[in-house]
């Protein structure tokens, strides 16, 4: 179980320019944080950043686990990144596709079906991922977080193909996520369908 | 704040003397190797195709230095990410290539005046050479076709690295390819032999060789240290 | 199930559809080998000696295909993020990439190339060890392969690159691949080359992962 997030001091460049310079946050267990700003301003790299797939330039990322150990471990066993793609191969069958991503985040067959129906998307798991729709592509992508438990959500603009009714299905299940203890950090336009606090990241 | 080449200062200072030093070294061995190249006796089996082999072999050697330095900064640029050995490295590259060209361009010359031949494959130096050169192109090529500066340097170092892990491989492979055609090969390809004699002018070539690459590539990272902090201060000046 | 398991049924999955499968790799062998005879003047007797030698050349260039798909696919639509974060460290997920390629081009490939070879006169009794020298060299040929298609993630040039940085690499699995099937048919030691390539096919099985794992991740960064 992770515990808490925190940035301190932390600043990431591309190249040579500096995307995000002495930023500090915080995520408690039992919170949701949205990051907020223009297109370009870091949303996505910092959330790469907390994931481990980007190196900081300086300043640290400090995650309190139950488990102990390295960051990466707790990273990699508790964490769960979904990027603004899908990662969903267009020319396989939702299923498989959504299975892989379930086994691979720990889950099982069991659990990807049920996460499936709580997420309304039992009809379409026969078809090729080419046939969906971006809302029913979006929703695929966010079985794992429902079908495979992990303490940490990072979320790169997540609901942005959704209707209203299935955002609040889903911010439904952000509730539950986050009333087991579990933490939320997402970049994101709109707000989001739990209660969050918004940091906001300048250009 | 930015990650300017760390501690470049030190190097600079150093390069600035060390340098022009050893361009004059250079020089001034080359023109020593060069008179007792011209002052050795033709070689009664070779004939004046002997003088060849004192700009062929020290170059064929200086192919496998330069590499061996290119391997040797990227190692240190990927295990320590260190701007300065990734410059040090990228500087090392084009002329590792020149001299590698340059061994290639003579040892077939001298393949042509020895068996009238412009190349012969059963010459397994020649051929891992060309190998080795290919290995270069290869570099040359991944650091051009990738934008990203930052992204260029771990991933030509990761080749740079295959590349020597391979080499050894390679002239092992092409070694024993050629005992493998030796009965069907019309030559005697025993490759460029070196007879005592031509020892003294060799190694002087050789060490001008080695002093020319050190000149060289001092020159050549300082013109990168130089190129990385005008960039740094034209996308500061971009605010 | 195993996460081992499920990468590797996803990558035989992705790697057999996408494209056109083993087809467009063996349809290529087939096309090259057609045009050596006219290359080379189609003697027959010629043709025989250079046989398993075009055949080794035109399999290595036959391996270059859908080398550019193994990590771009991934790379591409995010999934590589998601493989990067699972259960199994990334080399493992590299070994199993160069696995699918091998089963899925360079096996089929191997199958083809003893008929190829004797398609151009090699004799029949030659195929045995052109089959063997094919998979092993095969195996190779995968695993350098991922190495290039990893360090051109990213780059603008893909293909044309990758068989730069690749080809040079090939030189001993090429060697000693034509070199056991060539002594074979001069009644010369072929099992040292065989093993040897056998030995080159283990060990680039066994460190090209990490290279490839390491470019991976910078491309990811």
């Amino acid at each position: 179980m992770i515990r808490s997030v925190s940035l301190e001091g932390l600043t990431l460049m591309r190249g040579d320019r500096v995307l995000v310079d002495g930023f500090d946050l915080s995520v408690a267990a039992g919170e949701a944080v949205v990051l907020t700003g223009p297109n370009g301003a870091g949303k996505t790299s910092l959330l790469r950043a907390v994931a481990g797939l980007i190196r900081p330039v300086a300043g640290r990322i400090a995650i309190a686990s139950d488990a102990g150990g390295p960051i990466e471990d707790a990273i990699a066993s508790d964490a769960h990144l979904v990027g603004h793609q899908d990662g969903l191969k267009s020319a396989r069958l939702a299923w498989d596709e959504v299975l892989f991503q379930v086994l691979w985040s720990g889950g099982s067959a069991g659990s990807a079906k049920t996460a499936c129906e709580q997420l309304g998307l039992s009809g379409i798991l026969a078809l090729t991922v080419r046939k969906l729709s971006a809302g029913q592509r979006r929703r695929l992508a966010l079985v794992r977080l429902v079908a495979s438990p992990r303490s940490l959500w990072l979320l790169d603009e997540p609901l942005a193909p959704l209707d209203r009714a299935q955002r609040a299905g889903f911010g439904a299940l952000m509730q539950a996520h986050l009333a087991r203890g579990g933490l939320i950090l997402a970049a994101a336009h709109d707000p989001l369908p739990v209660e969050s606090r918004a940091v906001e990241l300048a250009a | 704040m930015f990650p300017a080449l760390a501690n470049p200062a030190r190097f600079m200072a150093f390069s600035r003397w060390a340098a022009p030093l050893l361009g004059v070294i250079a020089i001034g061995l080359l023109a020593i190797g060069l008179a007792l190249d011209f002052r050795a006796p033709p070689d009664y089996q070779q004939g004046y195709a002997v003088h060849i082999m004192f700009i062929h072999v020290p170059a064929a050697w200086m192919s496998l230095v330069v590499y061996a330095c290119l391997g040797g900064a990227s190692f240190i640029s990927l295990v320590f990410r260190h701007p300065l050995a990734q410059a040090a490295a990228r500087a090392a590259a084009p002329l590792g290539a020149g001299v590698t060209l340059l061994a290639l361009v003579t040892g077939s010359l001298w393949g042509k005046t020895t068996w009238g031949a412009w190349w012969v494959w059963g010459d397994p130096r020649l051929t891992s050479v060309l190998v080795l050169f290919l290995f270069y192109l290869g570099y040359l090529a991944l650091d051009a076709s990738l934008d990203d500066e930052a992204r260029a340097a771990p991933a030509t170092s990761i080749l740079a690295l295959v590349g020597l892990v391979n080499l050894p491989i390679v002239h092992f492979s092409v070694t024993w390819w050629r005992s493998l055609h030796q009965a069907s090969s019309v030559f005697r390809a025993d490759g460029p032999s070196m007879p005592a004699i031509y020892l003294a002018p060799l190694l002087t070539m050789a060490l001008a060789y080695m002093a020319g690459f050190g000149a060289l590539w001092l020159v050549r990272i300082r013109a990168e240290v130089w190129r990385r902090r005008a960039q740094v201060r034209a996308v500061r000046a971009a605010g | 199930m195993n996460p081992f398991i499920a990468i590797l049924r996803r990558e035989l999955a992705v790697s057999w559809a996408g494209g056109g499968g083993p087809l467009v790799a063996i349809g290529f062998f087939i096309a090259l080998t057609s045009l050596a005879p006219l290359a080379l003047g189609g003697d027959p007797v010629r043709l025989a000696e250079a046989a398993p030698g075009i055949a080794w050349l035109v399999l290595a260039l036959a391996s270059l295909i859908s080398l550019e798909r193994m990590f771009e696919r991934d790379f591409e639509d995010g999934a590589l993020d998601l493989i990067a974060l699972g259960p199994a460290p990334l080399e493992l997920a590299a070994f199993v990439k160069a696995i699918a390629q091998w089963a899925t081009t360079q096996a089929p490939l191997a199958l083809v190339a003893p008929l190829l070879m004797v398609a151009l006169g090699a004799p029949w009794r030659l195929a045995p060890v052109a089959l063997a020298a094919a998979l092993a060299g095969g195996f190779g040929f995968a695993f350098l392969g991922g190495v290039g298609a990893a360090l051109s993630l990213g780059s603008r040039r893909g293909g044309v690159l990758i068989a730069l940085l690749v080809l040079p690499l090939f030189t001993p699995p090429v060697i000693f691949g034509a070199g056991a099937i060539e002594a074979f048919a001069a009644h010369l030691d072929w099992r040292t080359p065989l093993l040897l390539l056998a030995a080159y096919a283990l060990a680039a099985a066994a460190l090209c992962p990490f290279a490839m794992a390491a470019a991976a991740r910078n491309a990811l960064s």
